[in-house]
């Protein structure tokens, strides 16, 4: 494993607002680390900052040993494409597509062999001679990305790419993109509010909020383990159950449950984060996990059901749960529930954690 | 199903009045105060014959008021360009303190009468002005003579270069100018290839209006120059003294002069621009 991007420290403000805050992680080397949260957050400031169109407070950071805190922007080699695309609107897509490679001054035969080879990878040979405006949305992205290849960057830095697109040309796109990436395997960073694409395209993921790290792992860790009640509320659907601690379980209403609260002390209060497809129907009525829930409202989804359940003390999740194990249920059933692989935290658990590896260390 | 009417957003009698009075309005206006007077121009220069215009043309002084005023013209052009682009670049891209009193204060020349402004002129270059002395001690002539009155002119038109390109500039942002720069462009290429491109008919309708403007300035450079016949006499300050003088043939020939150059200028560019366009959209197609 080779290093790749390493950023140590990062902070940054805007007058008073401090947008980013302490942000350290590594980019591994030719994979795709993705830099995900909501807006706001800070994910972008970073992105600029590695690129050099933002300058760091304090802070490093480097590419495969070499620091690059203080280089000029146009001496990093990095590529970059913007959620608005940003081309050049009175270039030809040929011409913007070398663009990078004629203020280098290469040859006129250099420059159209790589702008015709990156016309092919891009699928845009028709349309070498049209110009931005004459492109749709997702032409205009792979336009900027092919530009951003052109120089043969040693990092790409891609700032909510997909973000102005419609949701079908997005899915294409993201596809397309990681396909891409593991023909070129290119390192790259991709900025991004949307959950689903940072789980799908990256090998990492740094979840950002409020100008901090908050968790850093696989899409696997970020979804199946999250360590702040921010992740695990804003990385896939989550219902939110209040109770109390008990013996290391979480009791709500009478004698409702939910295990995985070992870590909190007896008698604190707690919130317990299930995610719809882990609240389960028609459990045993004996077991002590399985308690009655009133079916408020199904919605078919095709080949999904969402049900609105609610508890006798009054609390409302929501499950998802295939059709082919949904059954004759309706609105107004009383059905049995079990809450399965809930992450508790305690509520009084600052938003933001002071310093990530501290969280990682209460539920560890 | 019938046919329904589309719904109109005011009763059809009053918007339609409203809109016919605009636009007898905008008619009269233009018709009035625009084309009225280059009519009447036109008329009494040539209402007695080309032979005027000959005439004109070929005394001493009014060729001397026409390459003075060229000079003048040329050079607050050049200039203008230079320094509006300048100006203007860094009212947009820069924010730093006092940036909005600046961006107020360069509005000011439109503001404030010419003749205000070739007033102080004066009381800096002139005799027992700040900058006199700087200058007479080098043998340097400002107050009149041709440096004052290229430095007024230059005062009053770099507004319309600065007007013209920075809503441009605001307008194109700055995406453009970071892509260009992460690609790997200086900052002179990205201003080059990039920013000056996309500024540029912005530019070119400031610079025209700029230079319309040097060429029919008067009431600033009439104080500082002192109207020097054959030496500070532009060609303006030419048809002032006709006017005074009861000569009034010569005197339209040279106004008209003037307005035909100023338009041709704006005509010039509009389609300049307009063919530039279409070859575009031909190659692209």
């Amino acid at each position: 494993m080779s290093v790749g991007i390493v950023i140590e420290n990062l902070n940054k403000t805007f007058g008073t607002f401090q947008a980013v805050t302490d942000v350290s992680f590594t980019a591994e080397d030719g994979k795709i680390t993705a830099l995900l949260g909501p807006s706001g957050s800070g994910k972008s400031t970073v992105l600029r900052m590695i690129a050099g169109l933002e300058r760091p407070d304090y802070g490093r950071i480097s590419l495969a040993g070499e620091e690059q805190t203080n280089k000029p922007v146009q001496e990093r080699r990095f590529g970059f494409v913007f959620q608005h695309y940003a081309l050049f609107r009175h270039m030809s897509v040929r011409q913007n597509i070398g663009f990078g490679l004629a203020v280098r001054k290469e040859s006129k035969e250099a420059i159209r062999a790589r702008v015709d080879e990156l016309l092919d990878l891009v699928q845009l040979v028709p349309f070498a001679e049209r110009y931005p405006d004459q492109l749709s949305g997702g032409q205009r992205q792979r336009v900027a990305l092919a530009r951003a290849l052109a120089p043969r960057p040693r990092v790409l830095l891609l700032d909510e790419p997909f973000g102005a697109l419609d949701a079908r040309v997005r899915q294409e796109l993201r596809r397309w993109l990681d396909d891409l990436h593991r023909e070129l395997g290119v390192t790259s960073l991709l900025v991004t509010h949307d959950q689903e694409e940072a789980l799908e395209l990256a090998n990492e993921v740094v979840v950002m909020h409020l100008g901090r790290v908050e968790q850093i792992g696989t899409p696997s860790e970020i979804y199946n383990h999250p360590t702040t009640p921010f992740v695990a509320g804003f990385v896939g659907a989550a219902n939110v159950i209040q109770g109390h601690v008990v013996n290391g379980e979480v009791r709500f209403g009478d004698h409702q449950v939910v295990r995985g609260a070992e870590h909190l002390d007896d008698g604190a209060a707690a919130q317990a984060y299930v995610r719809p497809h882990d609240v389960r129907l028609g459990a045993d009525r004996e077991s002590p996990l399985s308690f009655p829930a009133t079916v408020e409202r199904v919605s078919d989804l095709g080949w999904t059901s969402k049900l609105r359940l609610r508890f006798p003390d009054g609390q409302v999740v929501i499950a998802q749960i295939p059709n082919e194990e949904l059954g004759e249920i309706g609105d107004g059933d009383v059905v049995q529930v079990d809450l399965r692989n809930a992450k508790v935290f305690s509520p009084d658990a600052p938003e933001i954690a002071p310093d990530p590896e501290d969280q990682f260390a209460a539920t560890g | 199903m019938s046919a329904t009417p589309v719904a109109r957003s005011a009763p059809p009698g009053v918007e339609h009045r409203a809109r016919r009075w605009m636009v007898a309005g905008t008619l009269v206006y233009v018709g009035v105060l625009v084309v009225a007077p280059l009519v009447g121009i036109f008329w009494t220069a040539l209402g007695h014959g080309l032979g005027i215009v000959g005439q004109t043309f070929s005394r001493p002084d009014v060729r001397h008021a026409f390459v003075l005023t060229g000079v003048v013209a040329l050079i607050t052009v050049v200039v203008t360009t230079f320094l509006g682009t300048i100006v203007a670049l860094v009212l947009v891209r820069f924010r730093f303190i006092g940036s909005r009193v600046v961006s107020a204060i360069v509005d000011l020349p439109l503001a404030v009468s010419p003749v205000i402004v070739g007033l102080m002129a004066v009381l800096l270059f002139g005799r027992g002005g700040w900058f006199e002395p700087f200058f007479a001690s080098r043998g340097i002539q400002i107050i009149f003579a041709v440096p004052s009155m290229v430095l007024v002119t230059i005062f009053i038109c770099i507004p319309f270069v600065i007007r013209e390109v920075a809503p441009v500039l605001e307008e194109v942002g700055t995406g453009e100018e970071e892509a260009a720069r992460i690609v790997g462009a200086s900052s002179l290429q990205t201003f080059l290839r990039v920013t000056l491109p996309n500024i540029r008919w912005g530019l070119l309708y400031g610079v025209a209006l700029s230079a319309a403007r040097a060429l029919g300035e008067i009431g600033a450079v009439l104080i500082v120059s002192g109207a020097i016949q054959g030496r500070t006499e532009t060609a303006t300050l030419y048809v002032l003294r006709a006017l005074e003088e009861r000569q009034e043939a010569s005197g339209n020939v040279v106004a008209l002069t003037l307005a035909a150059i100023s338009i041709v200028l704006l005509v010039a560019i509009e389609a300049f621009k307009r063919r530039q366009e279409r070859i575009r959209e031909e190659r692209a197609a």
